[in-house]
């Protein structure tokens, strides 16, 4: 029997196995959502704006570990989806988003709504397709499924004119996919794991470089297993978080522009650098060329390319993290001996000399104006037994949580490492509370991203999604500030957002429920009150709006040159400074 | 460095944007590419030259092979190869100097494929310094038009000794 193009789509989605898809109807697409319209196998979750769409499948992706599906239509609709594609490709998180296009007939001819949606998405998509014939429909998308999840995920752009949607085909799912340029290597060549093990037993400093490519490969169990067995100290990339549980005692933390002291100090004067599953962003590296001086470095990555692009590698290893550390720790079971322990004592020593020397901290005064690290670390104190996921906006929120909000396992992070996209965090919250929705999901966000994506608390209430937005509220672009307060003498230019809106009356307009927590004694009663509500709530919590985050490496610096805390000519300049970014001191603050 | 790399493609619409769109993006340099079908059909055959340190090219390398529609990366300069590159030079040819035209055709074997009283255009082929040697000499008369394919190149074929050797155990 023929289907409509249409309907094709929609058996593909089927035989994939997609529940739940985001999406945000069109022109080009009507006939699309008709026919899901019509069929009761997967949801269609309808977005308020296309880029939410996207990260909404971005969260669904991170949380699941599935690819997650968005649909849009053409033109603005396409031009919505590139930020979340862009951030999709730089945080290697599979995704198929199905987009309308003019009819075939129409285009290059600047047709209404028209835009040319391969030359757009080329650079922000690991592949895309134009799809011109129905014939070819049901094979393209079982290779943009193919291509999104296999090798380096990835977004995956499939690009559907109108009446490729409406014309009629044989129907056939392809149950194999051959595609001559694309052969992803999983296991590691045997050679070199052989060597990796070798300079594993021989390293006397050595530390695990962890990031997002142990989540995606689900390899926390070969991770876990391969530290305990060499008790190596393992760092995480802010991308890497959830791979290795933040509160076992190997764990240094996250390292990078913000990470812990030990992580950073580890890095930097180790003897062998052990990378699985990161790519050495300038974030984590600092100054490329003084990033661990002293290391072998080992590199253990799926995507060629990742490997010798920013620093020099001794032991690469093309595979897949799960397939190679597999390898790797059956080398190693066989050939470690003596008590490990013991073994590294001395760089334990070290390492724990670190710890102590600069643990994380903040001061927090029981009467005084709410510290931002602080709702971050009774939110977690308050939830960690409910296993929650956990979303960010981006800046210096995002990184108090990534500090502080210890996660015990992989997939409940859902975070904007590589593009750094403020507005990610509301509706990548939604996308995974879509996909579990007896889970507890909270979102971290500041006072600046989440107005980037607000209008998704819309979608939250009418699709119940009863997601937990905590807004450290500082008035503040506050990572912005930070930097000027650093390196610009305390001029705020454009950084200061004064007092608006109400984010409880913006919560209680679209439906949610909206609380308020004034006082560092009203916090955890608050906290306690919003997890405990089955509807989508957001928590705002005026916070202490002049606090830095610390530890950080200033750009282009050492990883072991750290600012631990305010320098003391800014400690000078801020000791008359306003306790509240409250409209009243809003003078003294913009002349500061 | 410059180096000739030889890339495989599917040949299908939009792949050389993406070839293109991949230097273009990381900033790597093309100083010339070609491309055009293989003896498949469903295949092109590209020569892009580029240059840049062992780093780079090494990333360019990689980079273009994880191209989905890029089937094979060759970078030729790797092992021994042959070059060559047509230019299709239009000339300005004053009676006096019209024998001097053909002279310095002949020298580099290039032929003339079109003439007019006042033009010849001559068809030359060779490795870039021949190319740069006539037209240095035929500037001095006056160059109209200049076209040049860009280069194609191909690995030499390695020479198989006489007797068969043991082959080495080669690792990866």
């Amino acid at each position: 029997m023929k289907l409509t193009g249409s309907e094709i789509l929609i058996e593909c989605l089927r035989a994939e196995g997609v529940k739940t898809i985001f999406a945000l109807p069109g022109g080009v697409v009507l006939k699309i959502f008709d026919m899901l319209h019509q069929q009761k196998d997967i949801e269609v979750v309808l977005t308020r704006h296309e880029q939410g769409a996207g990260h909404m499948a971005e969260g669904y992706a991170k949380a699941t570990g599935k690819a997650g599906v968005c649909l849009v239509t053409s033109g603005p609709g396409m031009t919505n989806v590139i930020t979340a594609l862009a951030d999709a490709y730089m945080d290697s998180v599979p995704l198929v988003c199905i987009s309308g296009q003019v009819s075939t007939s129409l285009i290059g001819n600047d047709a209404f709504q028209e835009a040319d949606n391969i030359g757009l998405s080329r650079p922000c998509t690991k592949y895309n397709f134009l799809v011109k014939d129905v014939n070819d429909l049901a094979t393209t998308i079982k290779e943009a499924f193919y291509i999104a999840t296999t090798g380096r995920p990835g977004p995956v752009l499939v690009d559907i004119p109108k009446d490729v949607s409406m014309a009629k085909a044989e129907f056939t799912y392809p149950s194999s996919v051959a595609i001559r340029g694309y052969n992803p290597t999983y296991e590691g060549n045997k050679w070199q794991i052989k060597q990796a093990a070798e300079a594993i037993m021989k390293a006397k400093k050595p530390i695990l470089y962890v990031g997002g490519g142990v989540v995606f490969s689900q390899a926390a169990k070969e991770l876990l297993e391969l530290a305990e067995m060499t008790q190596i100290p393992v760092d995480m990339t802010l991308m890497g978080l959830g791979a290795f549980p933040g509160e076992h005692p190997l764990s240094m933390g996250m390292m990078g522009m913000h990470g812990t002291y030990c992580a950073n100090m580890a890095v930097h004067y180790s003897d062998l650098v052990i990378a699985v599953g990161a790519r050495f962003d300038d974030r984590v590296t600092g100054k490329v060329s003084e990033f661990c001086p002293f290391a072998k470095v080992i590199h253990i990555d799926i995507d060629p390319t990742s490997i010798r692009k920013n620093i020099h590698v001794d032991i690469p290893i093309v595979g897949d993290c799960k397939a190679v550390l597999r390898e790797l720790n059956q080398i190693l079971r066989a050939t470690v001996n003596g008590n490990q322990k013991d073994l590294r004592k001395p760089w334990w020593d070290q390492i724990r000399d670190w710890q102590q020397a600069h643990p994380l901290a903040y001061q927090q005064d029981a009467d005084g104006a709410i510290k931002p690290q602080h709702v971050v670390r009774r939110l977690y104190e308050l939830t960690k037994d409910r296993d929650p996921i956990v979303a960010t906006d981006v800046g210096q929120h995002q990184m108090w949580t990534a500090q502080y909000f210890k996660l015990a396992r992989p997939n409940r992070w859902l975070t904007s490492g590589g593009l750094g996209t403020m507005g990610f965090g509301l509706p990548a919250a939604m996308g995974a509370q879509a996909a579990f929705r007896d889970r507890l999901v909270l979102c971290v966000a500041g006072d600046g991203s989440i107005q980037m994506n607000m209008q998704e608390m819309a979608t939250a209430v009418v699709s119940k999604l009863p997601v937990k937005v905590i807004i450290l509220n500082n008035r503040f672009h506050g990572m912005v500030r930070q930097w000027q307060d650093l390196f610009y003498e305390g001029r705020y230019a454009s950084s200061y957002l004064e007092t608006t809106p109400d984010f409880v009356k913006l919560a209680e307009a679209y439906g949610a429920v909206g609380l308020r927590a004034n006082k560092v004694g009203d916090l955890d009663a608050v906290l306690k009150e919003a997890v405990g509500i089955e509807k989508p709530v957001i928590v705002d919590v005026p916070t202490y709006p002049f606090e830095n985050c610390y530890p950080m490496i200033p750009a282009g610096g050492c990883n072991h040159e750290m600012i631990l805390e305010d320098p003391p000519e800014l400690k000078q300049r801020m000791a008359g400074a306003p306790s509240t970014g409250s409209d009243e001191s809003k003078d003294t603050i913009l002349t500061a | 460095m410059e180096h000739i790399i030889s890339v495989t493609v599917e040949n299908k619409f939009g792949v050389l944007s993406r070839v293109a769109g991949l230097f273009s993006g990381r900033g790597f340099n093309i100083e010339s590419l070609s491309v055009a079908p293989t003896l498949d059909p469903s295949m092109s055959q590209m020569t892009i030259v580029t240059s840049g340190d062992e780093r780079i090219v090494e990333q360019i390398v990689k980079q273009l092979n994880k191209l989905i529609d890029v089937i094979k990366v060759v970078d030729l300069n790797e092992s021994d190869f042959v070059s060559r590159e047509t230019a299709l030079i239009k000339v300005h040819t004053k009676a006096e100097d019209r024998a001097e035209a053909l002279r310095i055709a002949d020298i580099f074997r290039a032929n003339v494929i079109d003439s007019t009283p006042s033009t010849y255009t001559i068809e030359v082929t060779g490795d870039p310094k021949k190319l740069e040697a006539i037209i240095n000499l035929l500037q001095p008369l006056g160059i109209k038009e200049l076209i040049r394919t860009g280069r194609v190149a191909i690995a030499r074929e390695a020479i198989r000794p006489a007797v068969s050797q043991p082959k080495k155990l080669v690792r990866e």
